[in-house]
């Protein structure tokens, strides 16, 4: 039987700590990893929880990203808890494997730490592999400091293997600024953390032996549309869960989590919007720039997919100008998460300015006098009444100023 | 032993192969689709099943056994019951589990499976050979008559 791992009430613990103590507490079955920095302590620390008889499970080393989703959907469809932690260059050659997990609805909790994609070979954070996940299939939930990481890895478990989602869940944090940054954090106790996530209850599990399924059907022309159209349907519909399961947990511990955040949005005219560890600090610039007159809000996406639409499109709707924050290289358009906002206010009765912002590539500093900027184009845009600057532009990069595309004006 | 013979112990069971894969039937909505297209493969408790025969098993349709997944074959074996000696190396090779057998007794090819692939005849050790590959339409009466000879040892 496993041995007690003591915690106390409040710890001193980095994201990825934080997030194994996630994993170590939800009694995940198994953990089949590749570590690949800056995630390597979620599986390293799982890994030595299970040697050191703390935990009951399989913690299974495997000779690729692609091999340890491959044994994560394995031992997922056999009936199991199971998750795993990667990043970047590991994410992408895990994508493959991710498409086949949510295709075939297996409530696998995957902690992404996120990282930059090479050329050029980079460890520290940016968004690219987040990203690239986004139409895989998988929800997608954002943290921005390490009890974040801990407090929805937990939700995710809840979330992921409800029968009415059965999809699997990402869990993001930034590299090293969250992975690596040692913060206060305040665990449950492990009874209690227990209690909450509770026993998975598998569905079609290959070890039931009285009903033997086959996964990894073929569809072609006639089959393939509706099944995908099923998935996209329980994605869109997993919201009612996710907001279940963010009441009891604010029931529990007193933190709440909503699919959106907002800070000084009641009478805001200019607002950043973002995800990640920058919501911190555009928090804080929002903050002084109230100091000189500025109404500024920030708005902060928690669940990336399903995409709160309608929620976005509440939150934003008083404001005249809006920056959306793309920590992604966008390849040859808007950044991704300027489109969905776009998408979102273009909608609305309002249709305030949005302007794109690329920003942290490559784990890039993002100061609060840069966010301050931007704040103040906004105002500018809000001002005029039109966007003044391209609409997509380069946040602290060196080099004659980069921007793209205008406002169509007479 | 006649084609007659031969042939009616092929008939082992009567919901193998029944359906087509081909597009046209049943074709459900996107809400009636089964989660993460996994398939059972049996109808009802298949607790049992590893003691059940093939033909005793309630096999789902969804189940490839229930369907015909040969129509690309172009060639193929023929069993020649007079000449085997039921080793059963033909039913341990067969990758698609096509071979007929029932207590170690060879039965002959499930043609509703085989795609055609020559294992079974490659693992043959009998002389001549008791399954030898023919086109697809060649009669079972005139692929027996032209069963090749017992090859005698050459003498060095």
């Amino acid at each position: 039987m496993a041995v007690e791992f003591e915690v106390n009430e409040r710890e001193v613990w980095d994201g990825n700590y934080a997030a194994s103590q996630a994993l170590r507490q939800a009694d995940v079955d198994v953990v089949v990893a590749y570590p690949i920095t800056p995630s390597t302590p979620i599986v390293e620390n799982y890994g030595s929880y299970v040697g050191n008889g703390y935990i009951d499970g399989e913690f299974i080393m495997v000779e690729s990203e692609h091999a340890a989703m491959s044994g994560c959907i394995g031992a997922s469809a056999a009936g199991g808890r199971v998750s795993t932690a990667t990043s970047s260059q590991g994410f992408a050659l895990m994508v493959e494997v991710l498409y086949q997990a949510s295709g075939m609805r297996l409530p696998i909790v995957l902690n992404v730490v996120n990282r930059a994609l090479a050329a050029p070979l980079n460890v520290r954070g940016d968004h690219a592999d987040m990203y690239l996940g986004r139409d895989s299939g998988w929800l997608q939930a954002s943290a921005f400091n390490a009890q974040e990481a801990y407090d929805l890895a937990l939700c995710a478990f809840r979330i992921a293997e409800n029968h009415s989602v059965r999809l699997p869940m990402m869990v993001h944090q930034d590299g090293f600024i969250t992975s690596h940054t040692a913060q206060n954090v305040y665990p449950l106790s492990n009874e209690a953390a227990k209690k909450f996530v509770g026993v998975i209850d598998p569905v079609d599990d290959m070890l039931d032996f009285s009903r033997p399924v086959t996964y990894g059907a073929q569809t072609e022309e006639d089959w393939h549309f509706e099944h995908k159209a099923k998935q996209h349907k329980a994605i869109m519909d997993s919201v009612g869960v996710i907001e279940d399961v963010f009441a009891e947990f604010k029931e529990l511990t007193g933190r709440e989590y909503k699919r959106i955040e907002t800070y000084d949005m009641e009478d805001a005219d200019v607002c950043v919007i973002g995800l990640g560890s920058t919501v911190e600090s555009a928090r804080v610039a929002a903050k002084e720039m109230r100091k000189e007159g500025v109404k500024a809000g920030v708005v902060a996406i928690r669940v990336f997919r399903p995409f709160p639409y309608e929620e976005v499109r509440e939150a934003l709707k008083g404001c005249k100008s809006i920056a959306v924050t793309d920590r992604s290289s966008p390849g040859g358009a808007m950044g991704a998460f300027y489109n969905e906002v776009a998408a979102a206010m273009m909608t609305s009765k309002s249709r305030p300015l949005v302007t794109n912002y690329i920003y942290g590539l490559g784990g890039r500093d993002l100061s609060i006098e840069n966010i301050k900027t931007i704040f103040k184009e906004q105002q500018a845009n809000a001002d005029a009444g039109y966007i003044t600057t391209d609409i997509q532009q380069f946040t602290n990069l060196r080099g004659p100023k980069l921007g793209f595309f205008k406002t169509e004006r007479n | 032993m006649s084609v007659e013979q031969q042939d009616l112990k092929l008939k082992a069971s009567e919901n193998r192969g029944k359906s087509q894969l081909e597009a046209g039937f049943d074709l459900l909505g996107w809400d009636e689709v089964t989660q993460g297209s996994v398939l059972p493969s049996f109808d009802g408790d298949a607790s049992n099943v590893a003691h059940q025969k093939a033909e005793e098993r309630e096999y789902s349709d969804y189940n490839s056994y229930t369907a015909t997944v040969a129509s690309w074959r172009v060639q193929k074996p023929v069993f020649n019951i007079d000449v085997c000696i039921d080793c059963q190396n033909c039913w341990v090779w067969c990758p698609d589990s096509s071979i007929l057998s029932r207590d170690k007794q060879m039965l002959g090819i499930d043609y509703d499976h085989c795609k055609g692939c020559e294992v079974c005849v490659e693992v043959c050790p009998t002389n001549p050979k008791s399954l030898l590959m023919f086109n697809e339409y060649t009669d079972l009466g005139d692929a027996l008559a032209s069963w090749p000879e017992k090859k005698k040892k050459e003498k060095k």
